[in-house]
């Protein structure tokens, strides 16, 4: 099939950016999304042109680098995938695609798709962890943990950090990775120690960072690839309320 | 040719790391602040090892290609990690790991760090439990486990599909606990392309800043490689598009030894190649076959479709060939099994070069959900890319490059050739012999980062009269020389093919005649086509953009030109090594299409130095000679 495509270019952070139009031509239905713009970056570079720059690496789903806008939605039209496992059979001959990058004030691009997710680290770094130094652990099994639990933790373990929740998000709100940390580490024993200044710290460094507040919509849980429930965003929002009233 | 000095400890073989750890020097906590720790990649190695070395009070720089250290390919590492905490009261033991080890990497490993690994195996799980790793539990609220290939016990601890992610994410949450702290300095979209030594040691980096392109120079009191493996060179291969080579290859062109570069793991179970835009293959994980049953038709001639095909015109051959481990013999083996039924013209699918593996039976007997809740995201991931319903129709698949147990040599104390330069997890080749059993790769990058990296470094520290160094010295300005002309010499080539065209062409020469199995006369060819395809490289690249800017051409172009030395080196081994073990299959060397080795000529590790003379390159073998005082080694069989 042939596809059109309209996509963004930016040089970066402080350039102006605009919709370069390209065609893609001869698109397997096997292919990957990323492969097909594999395929256009290659008649680009023998064009003499210059390729478009996207966040790429494992192309299974796991790693959260690739991260762009298909038609509007963050990784495309296919629910629970990210871009790098939509496949171009999602798509018909003469379709028009308009590919731009996450689009946040917290997330400065870099170049043309790629852009810069490193507040989410900083997030992490403000409280999304178990203090627990390399050799202080007692033996494994001394606590239990209850499996519907431990299911549990692991479903919002499995936030790949990509950031499509963000870029889907009217206010730019990063409060489903937020929460998604706290929930995961909330639901375990070893995670209840050090609870209130989790949320405390990571909700504080999330507005540092200035993504904007959580309305509720819910566009965040839709479009995550991992499926993060925004029961999630519930439940940080009840801990950090609990937390800031006893601090005060 | 000279001898390596393994420094493996002396006395009994279960007391040598409680005693080694007794006789290294310490350095002080309150003298640890003064050191300065580079290290380089931030996979489950790297990150394990940059946090704990942190906690101990170190100072660390830690580098990663990535945005963040939470996209380290470790990431995708699906089936588990094995710990012999024996919780199954099936038979297991630290002695049955050890054991399973050692004969599964077909005795080419190092006896007495395979022992420490499976040691250090049951500290790995608990510290993971502590950080919060999800780990599946049973009802009772403890830890469940499943099997691996090459095991008959379940020692395998697991999260879903996605162990990798989760174990990262727990040393991540580990290393950003520490940069919060102050004790790491974490520095990201960098790329290593020099390593400084100074008097022999090693002592700084020059690195990429990947944003703006500026060189970097870092100096420090060791330097730790955790950059993952080399697999990438096939092109093809389940390792994510960015893996590469580079920060090692680096290293051994400055003097580190590369030991047994031609020991790849080709993995059994990925999903098949669908086209030439193919940009790499997808592992479907090993855990599968606990409950997955690989087949393909009886006739050769039957092209039905496989639910229709009835249960007696189905050859279950692995169960066939191996009643005792059956679905579950190791990589290699059952590797080469699928290869052997496609060469038989049995193979299945729309291009007939990949074999069933089927769930009816296990849906049959467990159900859909139970089924869904082992393995749902690998069915998911299977169904995104194949465009088939796993859990109506078998699986398709096929093997494909997936690991290297070869990297750069190191000693007991994860040390390289050159002083001060250390190197853990897929990145030195230290455990794994000649083929690596599933789930322990996780193990191992855990077990060095976490547990013996913290226990050897302080020895060198210590014994090594470091002088006081600072980027001002000259050996980093011609680096960094060498740096920037290797850069504008790439740009400058201004030809013709693009730099992934070179790559296909390299990966091609690699999976044909370097790969799942190999002689003589192709590996000469390969070699002899790679140095023509390395000459064309530097005539006909076309590497746009410059070099001061986001550039991912360059990036790829300056990865592929170390891929295309270490290519031709890992057929130089393949080709010396004049026997069939593990994952290095020589069709002249074998006893019924299995492995044959011979003890007496190759029980060595083989560890290469660099040479260069004006435009040749070769390479000095050195052996470390193996010597197995418990695991006495003899034919392996899995029948």
């Amino acid at each position: 099939m042939n596809l059109k495509l309209k996509v963004w270019k930016q040089e970066g952070p402080d350039t102006k950016g605009y919709f370069k139009n390209l065609e893609a031509k001869e698109v397997s239905p096997d292919m990957s999304f990323l492969e097909m713009l594999d395929v256009v970056n290659q008649d680009l570079i023998k064009k003499g042109d210059e390729p478009i720059a996207f966040d790429h690496d494992c192309r299974e789903g796991i790693c959260g680098s690739c991260s762009m806008v298909v038609n509007g939605d963050p990784h495309g039209p296919e629910k629970a995938v990210t871009v790098c496992q939509l496949h171009m059979r999602k798509f018909k001959d003469g379709d028009s695609l308009v590919i731009e990058p996450w689009r946040a004030k917290a997330f400065p691009i870099v170049k043309d798709l790629i852009t810069d997710r490193s507040a989410f680290d900083r997030i992490i770094q403000a409280g999304g962890y178990i203090s627990v130094n390399t050799g202080n652990a007692p033996e494994a099994n001394s606590i239990p943990v209850p499996k519907v639990k431990a299911d549990a933790a692991f479903q919002d373990a499995t936030c790949i950090g990509c950031g499509a929740c963000v870029a889907a998000c009217k206010n730019a709100s990063a409060m489903l990775f937020t929460a998604a940390k706290i929930s995961h580490l909330e639901a375990l024993p070893q995670g209840k120690v050090e609870s209130q200044t989790r949320v405390l710290n990571m909700i504080g460094q999330m507005d540092k960072e200035k993504f904007g507040a959580c309305t509720n919509t819910g566009a965040c849980s839709a479009v995550c690839p991992k499926e993060i429930s925004l029961k999630t965003i519930a439940k940080a929002n009840s801990l950090f309320r609990k937390a800031a009233i006893q601090k005060s | 040719m000279s001898k390596l000095d393994s420094k493996v400890p002396s006395g009994p073989m279960s007391e040598k790391w409680t005693n080694h750890k007794f006789s290294s020097k310490l350095v002080n906590p309150a003298n640890r602040r003064k050191y300065e720790i580079l290290v380089v990649g931030t996979g489950l190695a790297g990150a394990s090892a940059a946090a704990s070395l942190a906690e101990m009070g170190y100072k660390v720089k830690a580098f990663c290609t990535h945005d963040s250290a939470r996209r380290a390919h470790s990431i995708a590492a699906q089936g588990g990690i094995n710990a012999a905490k024996n919780y199954q009261n099936d038979g297991d033991s630290v002695h049955r790991l050890f054991y399973d080890t050692v004969k599964g990497g077909d005795f080419r490993s190092r006896e007495a760090n395979v022992h420490r690994l499976a040691e250090v195996s049951v500290q790995i799980i608990d510290q993971c439990v502590a950080q919060g790793v999800p780990f599946a539990r049973d009802y009772g609220g403890t830890l469940g486990n499943r099997s691996f290939g090459g095991a008959q016990v379940s020692r395998t601890f697991y999260a879903r599909g996605q162990t990798g992610q989760q174990l990262l994410l727990g040393a991540y949450s580990a290393l950003m606990r520490q940069v919060e702290k102050g004790n790491v300095e974490l520095l990201t979209r960098r790329e290593m392309l020099e390593l400084v030594k100074i008097d022999g040691k090693a002592r700084g980096l020059i690195v990429r800043n990947l944003v703006t392109g500026e060189l970097e120079k870092y100096s420090g009191d060791a330097v730790i490689l955790a950059t993952g493996g080399y697999g990438n060179v096939f092109y093809l291969s389940t390792n994510a598009k960015n893996s590469n080579a580079t920060a090692i290859w680096r290293a051994h062109k400055q003097g580190a030894y590369f030991a047994n570069p031609c020991y790849t793991q080709i993995h059994p179970t990925c999903i098949p190649v669908s086209g030439d835009y193919q940009s790499k293959l997808t592992l479907m994980s090993e855990s599968l076959r606990n409950d997955g049953r690989v087949w393909v038709p009886k006739d050769k001639d039957d092209k039905r479709d496989p639910v229709e095909i009835p249960e007696a015109e189905r050859d279950y051959y692995l169960e066939r060939i191996y009643p005792s481990f059956g679905n579950l013999v190791p990589r290699d083996v059952a590797s080469r099994q699928a290869k052997y039924r496609v060469d038989e013209k049995r193979g299945v699918g729309p291009t007939d070069t990949a074999v069933y593996l089927d769930f009816k039976d296990a849906i049959n007997r467990l159900g859909k959900d139970a089924i869904k809740e082992k393995y749902g995201n690998l069915f998911q991931m299977y169904e995104k890319i194949a465009g088939e319903d796993p859990y109506s129709r078998p699986m398709r698949i096929y093997p494909a490059v997936h690991y290297t147990m070869g990297g750069l040599w190191v000693d007991y104390n994860l040390m390289s050739t050159i002083p001060g330069l250390h190197v853990l997890g897929e990145a030195n080749f230290s455990d794994h012999g000649a083929n690596r059993l599933g789930a322990s790769a996780l193990m191992q990058g855990l077990a060095d980062g976490y547990f013996v990296i913290p226990a050897t470094l302080g020895n060198y520290l210590n014994s090594y009269k470091l002088s006081e160094v600072t980027t001002e010295h000259s050996e980093f300005e011609k680096a960094y020389n060498t740096v920037k002309n290797r850069v504008d010499t790439i740009l400058n080539v201004k030809g013709k093919r693009t730099v992934d065209s070179f790559h296909r062409e390299l990966g091609l020469i690699m999976w044909e005649n370097v790969g799942m199995s190999r002689n003589r006369k192709d590996l000469e060819k390969a070699m002899s086509e790679i140095q023509k395809l390395r000459q064309d490289f530097w005539k006909d690249v076309r590497v746009p953009g410059k070099a001061t800017e986001k550039n991912q051409e360059l990036e790829k172009a300056m990865r592929l030109a170390d891929f295309l030395e270490l290519g031709e080196l890992m057929a130089k081994d393949a080709f010396m090594r004049e026997e069939s073990c593990g994952g290095h299959f020589r069709e002249e060397h074998q006893r019924e299409g299995e492995a044959k080795r011979n003890d007496e000529e190759f029980s060595h590790v083989a560890a290469f130095e660099w040479k260069s003379e004006k435009d040749r390159i070769f390479w000095e073998k050195h052996k470390e000679e193996l010597s197995f005082e418990i695991v006495k080694p003899s034919t392996r069989s899995y029948k």
